[in-house]
């Protein structure tokens, strides 16, 4: 039942267990039982909602920055990773293969406030050898969802 | 002037679908329970290959039988899913939906005057069809005892010496119901016993949720005298590229192959292309589209429990058929006032066949927060009729 259980609440974390105990043909304890096993695992890291920000007041801007580095003797990538994860305006800290090595995603307020992160605190890093930074200018698709979407049920009413 | 008209044409009632049609296009923001295809797109990488067969030029006529690399991926689905090995340049023929392979099928077999069983609630089409091939269909009244299943005592009564065809439905439109392998063995040996052809109409194939889908044909001796139609529509979401197939003995093909050669020419071109990537790479897409259907299966079952409506559970395809015997109303009236009053469609079971009267069918082709909607409606509805029988 994992990985339909993981599949639902991927999509809808705010399900209740009764619906998904119906849904997947389980007792409703055997629901809370895996899903605590799945936050003890960490196979489950968060219950996040995804917003388009876009329709808000609220000004962000996201910035994906490609960052070039000279890995550390011992500890490869994962201390100079760790030197820009704790930044708390950073959300996404991935190693990438091919041209760069570390991929950072950055939400601000504003254009300046990306530029200040990445000129003052990135840049300044030890091991840093480059950045580059691109701005997102338009979100079609987020997390497997696309945004701003309208479906409208095109079938006839009734069919045999 | 008088117009030339066909006796037999003319005589065929429209679809008792037709009729509620035509009353819920009338109503505005009713939800509708009472479609029979998937609420799912095609998977993009078969709709893609589509597409990429139109780019590259592939805008003709196929053979008549259909590509022959689809014959073969045809082949060797029925070979991985079922255990039966066909001869794709013999025993198998695409066509313009199972729908074609329904009727010219029954035309290619059948004489004047041959009796064809169909075993009813079912599908709309074998009836007509039958009757314009020139049978006589004998209809079998199955039971919601019997979890709607074709029994060996009902077939054996339905046989008598005219008797050509069996049509088989399963997994079942409108009841969802399944035969499982030990009752298809019954079912099998009667055939066998009395030379008795079958048509199995295994669209639904894919959508079982009880163990997997057990083909008639893939029993002993059995392979010789079935028509096993099969197609896109359900499995893949395609309806609307009106793909199917017919596979078995080559003799049958043969004709089957003459008519459509003469009547149709070839199925579509570019849903032909599609297809063969939907048999390739389509497994994967099949089963969640499955795991989705059986947890809104398994969602409805639990509200008709909550609501104290009687419904046997259904295996296969994606309808419900709940009992609305208690409310002493027929499925056509039930279903009427339901959209009147809840505004809430649901296609009567008596469409399907007389024994579909007292019975509404369901379908699950929506999303859980559609259901969830007709769901608190028809609990409602449900409620008012009971106070309303209780204070007559
Ligand atoms: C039982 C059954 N058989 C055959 C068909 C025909 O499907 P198609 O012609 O789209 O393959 C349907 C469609 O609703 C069906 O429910």
């Amino acid at each position: 039942m994992r990985e339909e259980l993981l599949s639902i609440i991927e999509k809808n974390s705010r399900i209740d267990i009764k619906e998904l105990a119906v849904r997947l043909g389980k007792e409703e304890i055997d629901i809370v039982n895996e899903l605590q096993k799945l936050e003890d695992e960490k196979v489950i890291c968060g219950y996040h909602t995804l917003v388009n920000w876009e329709k808000t007041s609220i000004e962000k801007v996201t910035a994906l920055i490609e960052v070039k580095v000279t890995p550390q003797r011992g500890q490869g990538f994962d201390r100079i990773a760790s030197r820009i994860y704790n930044y708390p305006e950073v959300r996404d800290v991935y190693l990438i293969s091919g041209g760069f090595d570390l991929l950072v995603t950055l939400e601000e307020k504003s254009l300046k406030d990306i530029a200040m992160f990445v000129s003052e605190k990135l840049s300044t890093l030890d091991s840093i050898i480059s950045t580059g930074t691109h701005f997102i200018l338009k979100k079609y698709k987020d997390h497997g969802t696309i945004i701003d979407e309208h479906v409208k049920d095109e079938r006839e009413v009734i069919t045999p | 002037m008088s117009l030339p008209l066909n006796e037999s044409v003319v005589n065929i009632k429209p679809s008792g679908i037709r009729k509620f049609f035509d009353i819920v296009s009338e109503m505005k923001d009713a939800i509708s329970l009472g479609v029979g295809e998937p609420d799912f797109d095609t998977p993009w990488h078969i709709r893609d290959e589509g597409i990429y067969s139109l780019e590259r030029g592939k805008t003709f006529y196929t053979s008549n039988a259909g590509l022959k690399e689809l014959r073969q991926e045809i082949c060797n689905y029925q070979k991985r899913t079922q255990g039966i090995n066909y001869d794709a340049m013999k025993e198998v023929l695409v066509t313009v939906g199972g729908s074609e392979a329904i009727d010219i099928g029954l035309r290619a077999m059948i004489n004047p005057g041959d009796e064809v069983i169909i075993p009813q609630p079912a599908y709309v089409s074998y009836f007509p069809c039958a009757i314009l091939a020139g049978a006589k269909p004998v209809i079998i009244n199955l039971k919601a005892e019997n979890q709607f299943r074709l029994t060996a005592d009902e077939l054996l009564n339905a046989v008598t010496d005219r008797t050509k065809v069996l049509i088989l439905p399963f997994p079942n439109n409108p009841t969802g119901a399944i035969m499982e392998r030990s009752d298809l063995e019954k079912i099998a040996q009667i055939c066998i016993d009395k030379n008795i052809c079958v048509m199995s109409d295994e669209i639904y194939s894919a959508l079982t949720y009880k163990g997997e889908h057990v083909s008639i044909a893939s029993i002993e001796g059995m392979k010789e005298r079935t028509i096993l139609i099969n197609g896109f529509s359900k499995a893949y979401a395609m309806t609307g590229w009106r793909l199917g197939y017919a596979c078995g003995p080559a003799e049958i093909i043969k004709q089957m192959t003459k008519i459509h050669q003469f009547a149709i020419m070839c199925a579509p071109t570019t849903s032909q292309y599609a297809a063969i990537e939907a048999l390739k790479n389509g497994d994967n897409d099949v089963r969640l589209m499955r795991g989705a259907y059986n947890q809104r299966r398994r969602f409805l079952m639990n509200a008709f429990k909550e609501m104290n409506l009687e419904c046997f559970e259904p295996y296969g395809a994606f309808y419900v058929f709940p009992c609305i015997k208690e409310f002493g109303m027929t499925s056509e009236e039930f279903a009427t006032r339901f959209l009147e009053e809840e505004k809430v469609a649901a296609v009567p079971g008596s469409a399907f066949g007389d024994s579909g009267e007292g019975y509404l069918r369901i379908s699950y082709a929506y999303s859980i927060e559609n259901l969830k909607t007709a769901m608190e409606r028809l609990s409602r509805f449900v409620n008012k009729l009971r106070s309303e029988k209780h204070n007559v």
